[in-house]
């Protein structure tokens, strides 16, 4: 909790160091509320303290009563947080730098991983020479430039899909913030609608490449699945690493932040705006492209997986702090270790619970919402 | 896209004109374009002029009043005797009031929350909530059923709709009638609604002049929740069933585009839109050519993101930001020979719901 009270004095000193020049908008003046809050203990936030103090008391007991569960659980969670974390970070960066809901993010997932599975299949499905099988593609044999080409290519694909929605919808109409939203909501139906008509109602899989194992042996007798534990894990590591460094140490990444913080300004300088925002609406459209292929080959690629997945960015961001990478990394591991415990431990004294885990990650969002108005990590506009 | 609010209003005579028209509609047309187009209409028409009057006099626009009308429509359909959900076989006119109960209570709730917020957060964190909402009644089969809730119960003021669709419609007529006619006079004529008005365009003034800002968009926000809570009875009891895929993205996004369609800033703008939408939704199966697997019959959802996308494209506030904006020319141009029009049109002038 320290955490908080830190970032929120901080955001205190940044909200009265140009309080005035602000004032009219009425998000600084919630900041500030919140800022104090945080230095007197608001109701909100000692009750939000005492739900959290219980929820890992009653980890903690269900740890120590079947550990090896509780591995496998968080595990689970922390896999699902790092694909969370890959489309979301893209969501975040768009809106970040330009003000951007992009609506049709949990399109362009969805679409990322049809791209990918279009491209496998078309490219790199052999006939095992038995040619029936009754389960259809998964006993295509595939090698490793068969599942890692199509991830490549639909990434890339994907980058310029958005860069061109960037381009012929939104760049003439830049800082109608509402509009851009409903455009972008519009894209998204129809989106739907095309994909519903091109691949199908029937929910499909990316194969992943056969030479790799199913599962990996952790220690404690623990097995896990190679694919989630392994490469879904260490993308969204890479990509965090990846993005961080891109953001703090290049000549992009400074005028991405200075962008974040003062558009008009970094326009002035001379700055081609125009070039950033389509550089950064590419690696945004990029990572929920890419999250589309490891969603694709970990859980499964159907209509409505659009929907689960704008759902969960903006759960993300709401709760991380919208345009923060920091925020998003937060925010989806508290999403996905929520999802994944109420997933199975929301059994409280023999009745079974776990169908309205779902209130649980409602609870969640209210419950930094409460406490905190501009999530986490959010700064005012 | 949203305008500063439309200081038109509708006179009482052209009410009454379209209102009696309205009535005499049974006569002059099939039974079923008054079932089919009318009667949806009426009742997507006050789902979305729940969420029109938050957007045009609150500046919030709410994604949310899917969600909440899916929440008065799913209360009701577990309270009446219905196959699937929990049939406690109630009184049809005891859910109703539970259900408006249920929806504005849990409308205060998520006011509590998201008027705290403002522009394209309040759109981002009501759209979680109706999506939870829809999550929330998939997941739990003990109310939603497991192929939704089925031959739901109706209060006998209604007859039978399945022989004589008449007698809902004139019912579905005067609850919207009503719903119009209050949600205006209270937006415009009383001190709640010039506050609200208020708080919309200057907030940090409210504040100043001692409001309770966020008391008062809250407020609001559960008024809007009660007024998609009559939709939610109203859907029902046009469907007679509900399923959660009823009130999921697809049906939040509907209620959007039919608001968007009518343009954001005028009440009647959710008739006209809901009117719009219902025949689209009718007739494009017929006449739009199919086009391999791109265009078609089967598909309808490509045709109204089409017409959505091409509306927030040209026309920003709509079918009455057009119908408006002709007005406002041939006017122009009697008074002054020009062409020029007398206001900066609906296109001019920030958006009251965006934050910059």
């Amino acid at each position: 909790m320290s955490e908080t009270v830190d970032s929120s004095s901080g955001g205190d000193v940044q909200a009265t160091g140009d309080g005035s020049a602000r004032v009219t908008t009425g998000e600084v003046t919630d900041a500030q509320e919140v800022a104090r809050a945080g230095r007197r203990w608001s109701p909100q936030k000692i009750a939000f303290t005492v739900v959290i103090a219980v929820v890992v008391v009653f980890l903690v007991i269900k740890a120590t009563d079947n550990l090896r569960q509780f591995v496998i659980v968080t595990l689970n969670g922390v896999t699902l947080a790092s694909l969370y974390f890959v489309v979301a970070s893209g969501f975040t960066l768009i809106f970040g730098l330009m003000r951007v809901v992009n609506m049709a993010h949990g399109s362009l997932y969805l679409l990322g991983g049809y791209l990918a599975l279009k491209l496998q299949e078309s490219w790199f499905k052999e006939d095992t020479g038995l040619g029936i099988s009754l389960s259809g593609a998964t006993d295509a044999e595939y090698g490793f430039f068969g599942w890692f080409v199509p991830l490549i290519l639909a990434t890339i694909l994907i980058g310029f899909a958005g860069v061109a929605m960037q381009q012929v919808f939104l760049r003439w109409n830049q800082g109608q913030e509402l509009r851009q939203a409903l455009i972008t909501i519009a894209l998204s139906v129809i989106f739907a609608d095309q994909m519903l008509a091109a691949f199908g109602g029937i929910s499909k899989d990316i194969a992943a490449p056969s030479a790799w194992p199913t599962s990996v042996l952790l220690p404690g007798d623990v097995r896990f699945g190679f694919f989630r534990g392994v490469i879904v894990l260490g993308s969204a590591l890479l990509i965090g690493v990846l993005l961080f460094l891109v953001i703090k140490r290049t000549r992009f990444g400074k005028i991405v932040r200075a962008g974040v913080d003062d558009r008009d300004m970094v326009s002035a300088l001379g700055i081609n705006v125009n070039l950033v925002f389509a550089g950064a609406f590419f690696i945004g459209a990029l990572l929920a492209g890419f999250g589309g292929v490891l969603g694709g080959t970990m859980i499964s690629l159907a209509p409505g997986q659009d929907t689960a997945f704008l759902l969960n960015s903006l759960i993300v961001v709401i709760i991380g702090g919208m345009g923060s990478l920091a925020g998003a990394a937060i925010g989806a591991l508290a999403l996905g270790l929520v999802d994944a415990y109420a997933d199975v431990y929301l059994v409280i004294g023999g009745t079974d619970l776990t169908n309205y885990s779902i209130l649980v990650t409602f609870a969640l969002l209210v419950g930094v919402l409460a406490v905190r108005p501009l999530g986490l990590f959010g700064r005012p506009a | 896209v949203n305008p500063v609010v439309s200081r038109g209003w509708m006179s009482w005579p052209v009410l009454a004109i379209i209102v009696a028209v309205a009535a005499l509609a049974p006569a002059l047309t099939s039974d079923f374009f008054v079932n089919v187009i009318l009667t949806k209409a009426l009742w997507l028409g006050v789902g979305a002029a729940s969420l029109i009057f938050l957007a045009a006099y609150g500046g919030m626009v709410s994604l949310a009043q899917v969600g909440l009308y899916g929440v008065a429509g799913m209360t009701y359909a577990n309270l009446v005797l219905a196959d699937g959900g929990s049939s406690a076989a109630w009184n049809p006119w005891l859910a109703v009031l539970a259900a408006l109960i249920v929806a504005t209570i849990v409308g205060l709730g998520f006011g509590w929350i998201a008027a705290r917020s403002e522009g394209i957060y309040f759109l981002m964190i009501t759209l979680a909530f109706s999506v939870l909402v829809f999550y929330f009644f998939s997941q739990v089969t003990q109310l939603s059923g497991f192929g939704g809730v089925n031959n739901l119960d109706l209060p006998g003021i209604l007859g039978n709709p399945e022989s004589d669709p008449t007698p809902r419609y004139y019912v579905t007529l005067v609850v919207a009638v009503v719903v119009f006619v209050v949600l205006r006079g209270l937006a415009t004529r009383t001190a709640f609604g010039l506050g609200l008005q208020g708080v919309r365009d200057e907030p940090a003034r409210m504040r100043a002049l001692g409001f309770d800002v966020t008391r008062h968009r809250m407020l609001a926000f559960a008024l809007a929740a009660f007024v998609a809570a009559i939709a939610g009875v109203l859907s029902v009891w046009y469907n007679r069933r509900i399923t959660p895929g009823s009130i999921n993205l697809g049906q939040t996004i509907d209620i959007l585009i039919i608001a968007v369609i009518g343009g954001l800033y005028r009440l009647e703008g959710a008739w006209i839109g809901a009117l719009a939408y219902a025949l689209i939704d009718n007739y494009s199966r017929e006449w739009v050519p199919d086009v391999g697997n791109v265009l078609g019959s089967a598909r309808f959802n490509t045709i109204i993101g089409l017409v959505f996308l091409i509306i927030v494209l040209l026309s920003p506030s709509g079918l009455i930001g057009i119908w408006e904006n002709l007005k406002d020319r041939v006017r122009g141009g009697r008074r002054r020979g020009g062409g020029t029009p007398t206001t900066a049109g609906p296109e001019g002038g920030p958006a009251p719901g965006t934050v910059n």
